[in-house]
Protein backbone atom coordinates (compact mmCIF):
# COMPACT_ATOMS: atom_id res chain seq x y z
CA UNK A 1 0.00 0.00 0.00
CA UNK A 2 1.57 3.91 -0.84
CA UNK A 3 1.81 6.20 2.43
CA UNK A 4 -0.25 8.45 0.65
CA UNK A 5 -3.24 5.79 0.23
CA UNK A 6 -3.14 5.65 3.92
CA UNK A 7 -3.10 9.34 4.51
CA UNK A 8 -6.60 9.14 2.83
CA UNK A 9 -7.61 6.52 5.09
CA UNK A 10 -6.47 8.23 8.28
CA UNK A 11 -7.54 11.76 7.30
CA UNK A 12 -11.27 10.35 5.80
CA UNK A 13 -14.20 11.88 7.79
CA UNK A 14 -11.86 11.95 11.04
CA UNK A 15 -13.18 12.24 14.45
CA UNK A 16 -12.75 14.99 17.00
CA UNK A 17 -10.51 13.58 19.77
CA UNK A 18 -10.07 15.82 23.14
CA UNK A 19 -7.13 15.50 24.91
CA UNK A 20 -8.70 15.02 28.09
CA UNK A 21 -9.64 11.99 27.17
CA UNK A 22 -6.45 10.01 28.78
CA UNK A 23 -7.15 11.64 32.74
CA UNK A 24 -10.70 10.67 32.23
CA UNK A 25 -9.87 7.50 31.17
CA UNK A 26 -7.83 7.07 34.39
CA UNK A 27 -10.08 8.65 36.73
CA UNK A 28 -13.00 6.36 35.85
CA UNK A 29 -11.34 3.39 35.76
CA UNK A 30 -9.41 3.63 38.92
CA UNK A 31 -13.00 4.67 40.81
CA UNK A 32 -14.35 1.44 39.34
CA UNK A 33 -11.07 -0.07 40.52
CA UNK A 34 -11.22 1.08 44.33
CA UNK A 35 -14.73 0.49 44.63
CA UNK A 36 -14.09 -3.31 43.53
CA UNK A 37 -11.04 -3.01 46.37
CA UNK A 38 -14.03 -2.35 48.42
CA UNK A 39 -15.96 -4.69 47.91
CA UNK A 40 -13.24 -6.69 48.41
CA UNK A 41 -12.61 -5.57 51.66
CA UNK A 42 -16.08 -5.86 52.93
CA UNK A 43 -16.02 -9.80 51.40
CA UNK A 44 -12.68 -11.30 52.78
CA UNK A 45 -11.21 -8.92 55.53
CA UNK A 46 -14.48 -7.21 56.89
CA UNK A 47 -14.62 -3.44 58.07
CA UNK A 48 -13.27 -2.46 61.39
CA UNK A 49 -15.86 -3.69 63.85
CA UNK A 50 -14.66 -0.12 65.96
CA UNK A 51 -14.71 2.28 63.07
CA UNK A 52 -17.71 4.74 64.03
CA UNK A 53 -15.57 5.22 66.98
CA UNK A 54 -11.72 5.07 65.63
CA UNK A 55 -13.22 7.78 62.84
CA UNK A 56 -13.44 10.03 65.99
CA UNK A 57 -9.78 10.32 66.17
CA UNK A 58 -7.51 13.09 64.20
CA UNK A 59 -4.98 10.22 63.37
CA UNK A 60 -7.59 8.48 61.56
CA UNK A 61 -8.52 11.32 59.20
CA UNK A 62 -4.52 11.99 59.23
CA UNK A 63 -3.49 8.62 58.32
CA UNK A 64 -6.60 8.64 55.37
CA UNK A 65 -5.34 11.94 53.99
CA UNK A 66 -2.19 10.72 53.31
CA UNK A 67 -2.60 7.66 51.67
CA UNK A 68 -5.19 9.84 49.47
CA UNK A 69 -2.95 12.82 48.61
CA UNK A 70 -0.12 9.50 47.65
CA UNK A 71 -2.67 8.15 45.25
CA UNK A 72 -4.11 11.34 43.57
CA UNK A 73 -0.19 12.48 43.07
CA UNK A 74 0.64 9.07 41.48
CA UNK A 75 -2.54 9.54 39.33
CA UNK A 76 -1.48 12.99 38.33
CA UNK A 77 2.05 10.52 37.59
CA UNK A 78 0.11 8.18 35.37
CA UNK A 79 -1.76 10.69 33.29
CA UNK A 80 1.59 12.31 32.39
CA UNK A 81 3.58 8.98 31.73
CA UNK A 82 0.52 8.06 29.44
CA UNK A 83 2.05 10.80 27.13
CA UNK A 84 4.92 10.69 24.57
CA UNK A 85 7.40 12.88 25.59
CA UNK A 86 5.12 14.57 28.73
CA UNK A 87 6.93 16.16 31.81
CA UNK A 88 6.58 15.17 35.27
CA UNK A 89 7.39 18.24 36.55
CA UNK A 90 7.39 19.03 40.10
CA UNK A 91 4.65 15.63 40.62
CA UNK A 92 7.53 14.01 41.96
CA UNK A 93 7.79 16.24 45.17
CA UNK A 94 4.03 15.95 45.36
CA UNK A 95 4.30 11.82 45.61
CA UNK A 96 7.64 13.07 48.33
CA UNK A 97 5.28 15.50 50.51
CA UNK A 98 3.30 13.02 52.33
CA UNK A 99 5.90 10.66 52.71
CA UNK A 100 8.15 13.27 54.16
CA UNK A 101 5.05 14.27 55.83
CA UNK A 102 4.27 10.81 57.70
CA UNK A 103 7.95 10.28 58.60
CA UNK A 104 7.78 13.48 59.87
CA UNK A 105 4.72 12.70 62.31
CA UNK A 106 6.26 8.94 63.20
CA UNK A 107 9.69 10.53 64.28
CA UNK A 108 8.18 13.05 66.65
CA UNK A 109 6.16 10.45 67.83
CA UNK A 110 8.74 7.73 68.71
CA UNK A 111 10.85 10.68 70.11
CA UNK A 112 8.06 11.48 72.50
CA UNK A 113 7.76 7.58 73.84
CA UNK A 114 9.53 6.02 76.33
CA UNK A 115 12.24 4.09 74.70
CA UNK A 116 10.24 0.56 75.92
CA UNK A 117 7.87 1.53 74.13
CA UNK A 118 9.48 2.19 70.72
CA UNK A 119 9.20 -1.67 69.19
CA UNK A 120 6.15 -1.98 69.55
CA UNK A 121 4.79 1.80 68.46
CA UNK A 122 6.29 0.48 64.95
CA UNK A 123 5.57 -3.26 64.88
CA UNK A 124 1.85 -2.77 66.24
CA UNK A 125 -0.07 -5.76 66.44
CA UNK A 126 -0.29 -6.58 62.16
CA UNK A 127 2.76 -5.57 61.09
CA UNK A 128 3.69 -8.43 58.76
CA UNK A 129 0.04 -9.11 57.11
CA UNK A 130 -0.31 -4.95 56.79
CA UNK A 131 1.91 -4.92 53.36
CA UNK A 132 0.32 -7.80 51.58
CA UNK A 133 -2.89 -7.30 52.52
CA UNK A 134 -2.92 -3.52 50.89
CA UNK A 135 -1.00 -5.61 48.35
CA UNK A 136 -4.12 -7.55 47.82
CA UNK A 137 -6.50 -4.72 47.68
CA UNK A 138 -4.10 -3.12 45.32
CA UNK A 139 -4.79 -5.58 42.77
CA UNK A 140 -8.27 -4.08 41.43
CA UNK A 141 -7.07 -0.35 40.44
CA UNK A 142 -3.88 -1.78 39.36
CA UNK A 143 -5.36 -4.24 36.69
CA UNK A 144 -7.77 -0.96 36.43
CA UNK A 145 -5.26 1.35 35.56
CA UNK A 146 -3.28 -0.67 33.06
CA UNK A 147 -6.05 -1.00 31.42
CA UNK A 148 -6.91 2.37 31.12
CA UNK A 149 -2.98 2.89 30.03
CA UNK A 150 -3.46 0.23 27.64
CA UNK A 151 -5.74 3.14 25.58
CA UNK A 152 -2.84 5.90 25.96
CA UNK A 153 0.61 5.88 24.93
CA UNK A 154 3.35 5.11 27.58
CA UNK A 155 7.31 5.34 26.10
CA UNK A 156 8.62 4.57 29.63
CA UNK A 157 6.87 1.33 30.35
CA UNK A 158 8.77 0.55 33.72
CA UNK A 159 8.29 3.61 35.12
CA UNK A 160 4.39 4.45 33.95
CA UNK A 161 4.03 1.09 35.18
CA UNK A 162 5.74 1.76 38.69
CA UNK A 163 3.57 4.66 38.38
CA UNK A 164 0.06 3.05 38.49
CA UNK A 165 1.32 0.37 40.91
CA UNK A 166 2.13 3.11 43.10
CA UNK A 167 -1.05 5.02 42.67
CA UNK A 168 -3.28 1.23 43.09
CA UNK A 169 -1.01 0.57 46.65
CA UNK A 170 -1.92 4.14 47.55
CA UNK A 171 -5.50 3.59 46.69
CA UNK A 172 -5.45 0.09 48.37
CA UNK A 173 -3.39 1.08 51.93
CA UNK A 174 -6.65 4.37 51.79
CA UNK A 175 -9.21 1.04 51.61
CA UNK A 176 -7.25 -0.37 53.68
CA UNK A 177 -7.72 2.05 56.70
CA UNK A 178 -11.21 0.94 56.84
CA UNK A 179 -10.13 -2.34 58.00
CA UNK A 180 -6.83 -1.68 59.86
CA UNK A 181 -6.78 -0.64 63.61
CA UNK A 182 -3.23 0.03 63.66
CA UNK A 183 -3.41 4.47 64.05
CA UNK A 184 0.23 4.85 65.25
CA UNK A 185 2.33 7.16 62.49
CA UNK A 186 5.44 4.94 62.78
CA UNK A 187 3.60 1.76 62.08
CA UNK A 188 1.92 3.56 59.06
CA UNK A 189 4.74 5.67 58.36
CA UNK A 190 6.58 2.04 57.68
CA UNK A 191 3.79 -0.81 56.25
CA UNK A 192 1.56 1.46 54.23
CA UNK A 193 4.69 2.47 52.48
CA UNK A 194 5.90 -0.90 52.25
CA UNK A 195 2.46 -2.16 50.91
CA UNK A 196 2.62 0.66 48.54
CA UNK A 197 5.70 0.04 46.66
CA UNK A 198 5.52 -3.87 46.70
CA UNK A 199 2.71 -2.90 43.77
CA UNK A 200 5.07 -0.61 42.61
CA UNK A 201 7.29 -2.98 41.42
CA UNK A 202 5.16 -5.49 40.47
CA UNK A 203 3.75 -2.25 38.40
CA UNK A 204 7.35 -1.46 37.08
CA UNK A 205 7.96 -5.80 36.34
CA UNK A 206 5.00 -5.80 34.38
CA UNK A 207 4.86 -2.66 32.27
CA UNK A 208 7.59 -3.74 30.20
CA UNK A 209 5.34 -6.27 28.92
CA UNK A 210 1.95 -5.05 29.25
CA UNK A 211 2.30 -1.24 28.47
CA UNK A 212 3.90 -2.20 24.75
CA UNK A 213 1.87 -0.50 21.89
CA UNK B 1 8.71 27.45 11.25
CA UNK B 2 7.71 23.78 11.08
CA UNK B 3 6.73 22.99 14.39
CA UNK B 4 4.27 26.04 14.10
CA UNK B 5 3.21 25.16 10.86
CA UNK B 6 2.47 21.64 11.63
CA UNK B 7 0.76 21.93 15.44
CA UNK B 8 -1.60 24.24 13.73
CA UNK B 9 -2.72 21.70 11.12
CA UNK B 10 -3.08 18.91 13.83
CA UNK B 11 -4.64 21.31 16.59
CA UNK B 12 -7.11 21.85 13.69
CA UNK B 13 -7.04 18.02 12.62
CA UNK B 14 -8.00 17.05 16.71
CA UNK B 15 -11.14 19.17 16.26
CA UNK B 16 -12.19 17.37 13.29
CA UNK B 17 -10.89 18.94 10.35
CA UNK B 18 -10.32 16.62 7.83
CA UNK B 19 -8.64 19.17 4.83
CA UNK B 20 -6.05 20.08 7.61
CA UNK B 21 -5.63 17.23 9.09
CA UNK B 22 -4.23 15.03 6.25
CA UNK B 23 -1.62 18.14 5.31
CA UNK B 24 -0.69 17.35 8.56
CA UNK B 25 -0.48 14.12 7.84
CA UNK B 26 1.27 14.86 4.28
CA UNK B 27 3.81 17.29 5.73
CA UNK B 28 4.67 15.09 8.85
CA UNK B 29 5.28 11.87 6.88
CA UNK B 30 8.06 13.99 4.70
CA UNK B 31 10.06 14.98 7.60
CA UNK B 32 9.56 11.46 9.22
CA UNK B 33 10.39 9.55 5.98
CA UNK B 34 13.92 11.10 5.94
CA UNK B 35 14.57 10.87 9.55
CA UNK B 36 13.66 6.97 9.14
CA UNK B 37 15.65 6.72 6.13
CA UNK B 38 18.80 8.43 7.96
CA UNK B 39 17.93 6.17 11.02
CA UNK B 40 17.17 2.94 9.05
CA UNK B 41 20.27 3.36 6.09
CA UNK B 42 20.98 -0.19 6.82
CA UNK B 43 17.03 -1.42 6.29
CA UNK B 44 15.89 0.48 3.79
CA UNK B 45 13.42 -1.74 2.93
CA UNK B 46 12.33 -0.92 6.52
CA UNK B 47 11.70 2.47 6.36
CA UNK B 48 8.80 3.00 4.31
CA UNK B 49 7.03 0.01 6.61
CA UNK B 50 7.81 1.89 9.66
CA UNK B 51 6.66 5.41 8.16
CA UNK B 52 3.24 3.91 7.84
CA UNK B 53 3.18 2.07 11.56
CA UNK B 54 4.54 5.15 12.92
CA UNK B 55 1.61 7.29 10.50
CA UNK B 56 -0.80 5.10 12.51
CA UNK B 57 0.18 5.10 15.92
CA UNK B 58 0.34 8.74 15.40
CA UNK B 59 -2.99 9.25 14.37
CA UNK B 60 -4.19 6.15 16.91
CA UNK B 61 -2.80 8.24 20.14
CA UNK B 62 -3.63 11.79 18.86
CA UNK B 63 -5.63 12.07 21.82
CA UNK B 64 -2.11 11.85 23.79
CA UNK B 65 -0.65 15.14 22.24
CA UNK B 66 -1.09 18.32 24.75
CA UNK B 67 -1.59 21.08 22.40
CA UNK B 68 -0.30 23.61 25.34
CA UNK B 69 3.03 21.62 24.95
CA UNK B 70 5.18 21.66 21.75
CA UNK B 71 4.51 19.10 18.86
CA UNK B 72 8.41 18.02 18.06
CA UNK B 73 9.13 16.26 21.17
CA UNK B 74 5.79 14.16 21.08
CA UNK B 75 6.39 13.03 17.58
CA UNK B 76 10.13 12.78 18.44
CA UNK B 77 9.29 10.53 21.20
CA UNK B 78 6.77 8.33 19.18
CA UNK B 79 9.23 7.65 16.59
CA UNK B 80 11.73 6.97 18.82
CA UNK B 81 9.58 4.14 20.81
CA UNK B 82 8.60 2.78 17.35
CA UNK B 83 12.33 2.34 16.60
CA UNK B 84 13.33 1.10 19.87
CA UNK B 85 10.49 -1.35 19.47
CA UNK B 86 11.63 -2.36 15.62
CA UNK B 87 14.85 -2.77 16.74
CA UNK B 88 13.80 -4.78 20.10
CA UNK B 89 12.07 -7.01 17.70
CA UNK B 90 14.87 -7.37 15.35
CA UNK B 91 16.73 -8.76 18.64
CA UNK B 92 19.58 -5.92 17.34
CA UNK B 93 20.89 -3.93 20.30
CA UNK B 94 22.45 -1.47 19.07
CA UNK B 95 23.09 2.09 20.77
CA UNK B 96 19.92 3.90 19.46
CA UNK B 97 20.10 6.66 21.46
CA UNK B 98 23.10 8.17 21.00
CA UNK B 99 22.49 9.05 17.28
CA UNK B 100 19.05 10.26 18.11
CA UNK B 101 19.58 13.28 17.94
CA UNK B 102 16.24 15.73 19.00
CA UNK B 103 15.89 18.56 16.63
CA UNK B 104 17.09 16.99 13.24
CA UNK B 105 13.03 15.67 12.38
CA UNK B 106 11.44 18.70 11.11
CA UNK B 107 14.84 20.27 9.32
CA UNK B 108 14.66 17.69 6.40
CA UNK B 109 12.09 16.31 3.89
CA UNK B 110 12.10 13.30 1.67
CA UNK B 111 9.07 13.21 -0.57
CA UNK B 112 9.36 9.95 -2.58
CA UNK B 113 7.23 7.55 -1.15
CA UNK B 114 8.34 4.33 -1.76
CA UNK B 115 5.57 1.04 -2.12
CA UNK B 116 5.53 -0.30 1.64
CA UNK B 117 5.99 -4.09 1.78
CA UNK B 118 2.86 -5.29 3.97
CA UNK B 119 -0.62 -4.55 2.39
CA UNK B 120 -2.92 -2.95 4.66
CA UNK B 121 -5.64 -3.52 1.91
CA UNK B 122 -4.93 -7.44 2.94
CA UNK B 123 -4.55 -6.96 6.86
CA UNK B 124 -8.27 -5.14 6.81
CA UNK B 125 -9.27 -8.18 5.56
CA UNK B 126 -8.33 -9.78 8.56
CA UNK B 127 -10.17 -7.88 10.95
CA UNK B 128 -14.01 -8.66 12.01
CA UNK B 129 -17.02 -7.39 10.07
CA UNK B 130 -17.57 -5.04 13.22
CA UNK B 131 -14.60 -3.57 12.49
CA UNK B 132 -13.72 -3.47 8.76
CA UNK B 133 -16.96 -2.36 7.42
CA UNK B 134 -17.10 0.75 9.65
CA UNK B 135 -13.33 1.18 7.77
CA UNK B 136 -14.07 0.47 4.04
CA UNK B 137 -17.26 2.56 4.33
CA UNK B 138 -16.30 5.68 6.03
CA UNK B 139 -12.34 5.55 6.12
CA UNK B 140 -11.99 4.18 2.40
CA UNK B 141 -15.21 5.33 0.58
CA UNK B 142 -15.59 8.19 2.50
CA UNK B 143 -19.70 8.11 3.53
CA UNK B 144 -20.61 10.18 6.56
CA UNK B 145 -20.52 8.19 9.79
CA UNK B 146 -24.14 8.15 10.20
CA UNK B 147 -24.66 6.60 6.22
CA UNK B 148 -22.38 3.81 7.16
CA UNK B 149 -24.43 3.26 10.29
CA UNK B 150 -27.85 2.84 7.56
CA UNK B 151 -25.83 1.01 5.20
CA UNK B 152 -23.93 -1.72 7.94
CA UNK B 153 -27.04 -2.29 10.27
CA UNK B 154 -24.62 -0.92 13.26
CA UNK B 155 -25.40 2.14 15.40
CA UNK B 156 -23.32 5.19 14.72
CA UNK B 157 -21.49 4.62 18.02
CA UNK B 158 -20.94 1.37 17.28
CA UNK B 159 -19.18 2.51 13.47
CA UNK B 160 -16.99 4.85 15.44
CA UNK B 161 -15.95 2.50 18.12
CA UNK B 162 -14.96 -0.08 14.82
CA UNK B 163 -13.11 2.78 13.57
CA UNK B 164 -11.03 3.34 16.59
CA UNK B 165 -10.63 -0.64 17.11
CA UNK B 166 -9.89 -1.35 13.68
CA UNK B 167 -7.11 0.72 13.70
CA UNK B 168 -5.57 -0.34 16.46
CA UNK B 169 -6.08 -3.88 15.64
CA UNK B 170 -4.69 -2.47 12.59
CA UNK B 171 -1.54 -1.19 14.24
CA UNK B 172 -0.93 -4.32 16.22
CA UNK B 173 -0.97 -6.67 13.44
CA UNK B 174 1.92 -4.21 11.69
CA UNK B 175 3.93 -4.34 14.99
CA UNK B 176 3.89 -7.92 14.78
CA UNK B 177 4.86 -7.88 11.26
CA UNK B 178 2.05 -10.01 10.09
Amino acid sequence: MKTEHLISLLANQVQAVDARRVGRRLLVYWAAGSMVSVLLLAGAMRFNPGLLEVAQRGMFWARGSICASLALAALMAVERLGRPAARLGLVPVGVALPVIAMWLLAIVVLLNAPSRDRVSLVLGHTAFVCPWLITFLAVPPLVALFCALRGAAPTRLRLAGAAAGFAAGASGALVYTLHCPELAPPFFATWYLLGMLIPAALGACLGQRLLRW
Amino acid sequence: MREDRLKELLVHGLSGDGTMYRLFLEELSTHLRAYLRRRLASLPDDAEDLLQELLLAIHNQRHTYDPSLPLTPWVQAIARYKLTDLHRRRERHEALEDSLDDHALFTTVDHEAAEARHDIERLLNLLPHRQRLPILCVKIEGTSVSDAARRTGMSESAVKVGIHRGLKALAAKLGSGT
